[in-house]
């Protein structure tokens, strides 16, 4: 027996379990994201439940449980139609259930308020005026609701403008307010030539929005007028339908083509009903964004610091502190970091930034509250111990021959580090590098403090001069799925968004950190020394 | 074992010596490692350092190209003169003192670049850009290195592709690229096979036309085939410097006629 342990196959059994539960148990992980995020936008049939007691449910299945006092079965029914009944889902005894129904002619539409609406169409209006029913309704449905779709579409192009006449206001505002914060009497010719330019664009403003309200008013005179499963009657305005569709007459390629806008819906739309629905795009762009500007704060620094840490600084007491200190910063909980981002860079720095260059602004915050510049921050200081000692370790791969070979032919210390060690320090660098962005892509808990929001109305990049705007509030995906789990008025809606939302972080972090490790081991092999 | 501490005088046939040692000392904090070391090294000739482990042969080495400055708490005293100038200052440009003295190190260093890059590299950081420049050069060190028929197909791979012998010969090319009045060798065959080995001894006999050769080296048959001049050093100290085939066939100092015999190394 004593011989059996002695050879070693136990140990290596052993440790080849443990690898396999490991691989499990992220496997198992992704596993169960993908399962219930991926399902989410497969359009299931629409079921007409009637129950024992006379009563009809119109809308989708969503769960079921088994209960164990009665050993029956409880299914979780998807109502919608929340202006109409309060609560999206409802549990019902499968007992209860009489019969099951798959209607052809059950409508599901996607709305931009109150959730999806389960029913069945009864006339369509235009203008007020009743339309005469034709052989197909669903058909006219969908060509009055197109129409009114491109009505839309045409009234986003004043609505643009507006926009763009709203910001070059705004930019005049604060240009006068700077001017009479500075010197009110001297400034005046100045002041009131601005001030009359944005009279006229403020005059033009209004004028597209009155007609832009006119417009609106009339397309809202188009609409459906619906009754569900007990024969409640609703009017629905065209205009708030998102999508429209019938699940129980769509075959595999239909649901297939649905499911793939959903999933363009998701990546490049914006969010809808308290985060709940809609897309994803602010969400994505700012957890990019951040983690960029984070990288390209961190990764200078860190490398500075370890090129200076590893080759210049002399071997001694100063230098161990150094790196006991370094190596402890990498230890610090990271809500920490976000009460001292909070501390220094917001109420210290902004502040003192928002007195300096914006004082007509006070006491409204330009850099003295969160945004992307303060979080990117934060971030890359929690990040740099992470780089350092990652630069540390590949500049010490760096063979000693080759230090000396570059030196012995007349390079400088300098050259020398250039042109042979970081090249081959690069792997290592990249390392640190991936770590850094996986963890910030990840942390949450600092961001709430620094210029997380859970929505914001703009991106910190867009067409407006100065382009960057680093005092802007951001939203970020890690941010969006403890909101949306967690903060949202309707948890059973929520639920599936939360995987979905998980699943794309995952996605975006393992693209991210495949890409730089595909990089990193091109240059290993290209690196790679026969002295190891 | 008693030292003779007979004077040392360098042989009468050194007319043109290249570096003069006088009174050299050199100190690791303390503790001294090469004590009172006076010595010419002969120009165009190639010099051995011979003499067992730990005898200071690849710290004096070191001295010559001021490569003991990469170490800490290393204190020299003396005078070194590389053609009549004073290199012991610790002012000296190193960097122009580097270019006229190239040093090749025990294991083969081969930048992980292509072989063209590792040849001009030290053309490059001297500033030296233009193409037909460095390509010439290219030919002249591989040519020089006894390397160029093999590599002259190849000049673009990478140098880590190259057996040991041949990155030594690429070593070689590398120093004599940026034209050094003096190449130091530091064991240079010592993690070679003998025909690699063998190779490399031949070079150095053509090298010593044009350049000045100074090859230290544990290995005393080597050095019999090799140098024109030996010193022998024991324990910091130089015991006898003289004409290799004097050193090899009748020693004025009994201890170097002990270690050449083998009664102690």
């Amino acid at each position: 027996m004593g011989s059996f342990w002695k050879q070693g196959e136990p140990q290596v059994w052993g440790t080849a379990a443990a690898l396999t539960i490991t691989l499990l148990m992220v496997a198992t992980l992704i596993g169960v994201v993908m399962l219930n995020g991926l399902g989410f936008f497969w359009p299931s049939d629409t079921v007409l439940a009637s129950l024992k007691d006379g009563t009809k449910l119109l809308g989708e299945i969503t769960d079921t449980e088994k209960q164990t006092k009665t050993q029956g079965e409880r299914l979780q029914f998807k109502v919608g139609n929340r202006d109409l009944y309060g609560q999206d889902f409802r549990w019902i005894d499968k007992q209860d259930v009489t019969a099951l129904t798959y209607p052809d002619d059950a409508i599901v539409l996607e709305r931009k308020e109150n959730g999806n609406f389960y029913g069945f169409l009864k006339s369509l209006s235009r203008n007020g005026q009743q339309l005469t029913a034709s052989a197909t309704p669903w058909e006219q449905l969908l060509t009055e609701w197109e129409s009114v779709i491109q009505a839309e579409e045409r009234l986003d192009v004043q609505r643009a403008k507006m926009s763009k006449l709203n910001s070059a206001a705004e930019i005049l505002r604060l240009k006068i307010q700077k001017l009479s914060f500075h010197d009110k009497t001297a400034n005046r010719n100045e002041i009131a030539g601005l001030s009359e330019k944005r009279e006229k664009l403020l005059a033009e403003f209004n004028i597209i929005m009155e007609e832009l309200n006119n417009e609106t008013a009339k397309l809202n005179q188009s609409t459906a007028l619906f009754e569900d499963a007990s024969g409640e009657e609703k009017e629905i305005t065209l205009t708030t339908i998102v999508r429209a569709y019938r699940p129980n007459t769509m075959g595999f390629f239909a649901k297939a083509a649905f499911y793939a806008g959903k999933v363009k819906e998701l990546l490049v739309g914006e969010p809808r009903e308290s985060n709940t629905e809609g897309g994803l795009f602010p969400a994505i762009f700012g957890t990019v964004m951040m983690v960029l500007f984070m990288s390209i704060i961190s990764v200078p620094f860190g490398v500075i610091a370890a090129i200076y840490l590893r080759e210049y600084a002399k071997e001694g007491l100063l230098v161990r502190i150094v790196r006991i200190a370094v190596n402890n910063l990498a230890g610090v909980p990271s809500i920490v970091y976000g009460v001292f981002g909070l501390g220094f860079f917001i109420y210290g720095l902004g502040s003192g930034i928002d007195q300096l260059f914006y004082p007509e602004r006070l006491p409204t915050p330009t850099f003295g509250t969160g945004g992307i510049l303060w979080a990117s921050l934060t971030l890359a200081l929690l990040t740099v111990p992470v780089v350092i000692v990652s630069t540390e370790e590949g500049l010490a791969s760096v063979p000693n021959g080759l230090r000396q070979g570059s030196l012995s032919l007349g390079a400088t210390k300098f050259q020398t580090l250039i042109k042979i060690v970081l090249p081959m320090a690069t792997p290592g660098i990249m390392t640190g590098m991936i770590l850094a962005m996986a963890r910030a892509a990840g942390e949450v808990a600092p961001l709430m403090l620094v210029g997380v929001v859970k929505l914001a109305p703009t991106l910190p990049i867009d067409g407006q001069f100065p382009f960057f705007h680093l005092d802007r509030k951001f939203m970020h995906l890690g941010f969006h799925i403890f909101d949306v789990g967690f903060q949202s008025p309707n948890v059973e809606a929520a639920k599936p968004m939360v995987f979905v939302t998980t699943l794309l972080l995952l996605a975006i972090v393992i693209t991210a950190s495949s890409t730089a490790i595909h990089l990193r081991n091109k240059m290993k092999k290209k690196y790679a020394t026969k002295a190891f | 074992m008693e030292i003779d501490s007979m004077p040392l005088r360098s042989p009468d046939m050194i007319a043109d010596p290249v570096l003069e040692i006088s009174d050299l000392n050199l100190y690791y904090g303390t503790a001294p490692a090469l004590k009172n070391i006076s010595l010419t090294i002969p120009r165009k000739q190639v010099t051995a350092f011979i003499g067992p482990s730990g005898c200071g042969k690849s710290t004096l080495l070191r001295c010559f190209n001021r490569m003991n400055d990469l170490l800490d708490n290393v204190r020299i005293e003396g005078s070194i003169r590389l053609d009549g100038d004073e290199i012991t200052t610790p002012d000296l440009d190193v960097i122009s003192l580097r270019r006229r003295v190239g040093m090749v190190f025990q294991q083969s260093n081969p930048f992980p670049k292509s072989i063209y890059e590792n040849i001009i590299y030290g053309l490059r950081i001297a500033g030296i850009r233009d193409k037909s420049v460095l390509d010439e050069t290219v030919e002249r060190s591989l040519r020089g290195a006894a390397i160029w028929e093999e590599v002259k197909d190849r000049l673009h791979d990478s140098a880590l592709g190259l057996s040991g012998g041949q990155a030594q010969r690429i070593c070689i090319a590398r120093a004599i690229a940026v034209n050094p009045e003096i190449i130091l060798m530091d064991e240079p065959c010592s993690a070679l096979d003998p025909l690699a080995t063998a190779k490399i001894e031949e070079l150095i006999n053509e090298l010593k036309e044009q350049y000045t050769v100074v090859i230290v080296t544990h290995n005393m048959q080597q050095a019999a085939r090799v140098s024109d001049f030996t010193a022998f050093l024991y324990l910091g100290e130089l015991i006898e410097f003289d004409n290799t085939k004097k050193i090899f066939t009748n020693p004025t100092n009994r201890h170097t006629e002990d270690y050449i015999t083998g009664r102690f190394g």
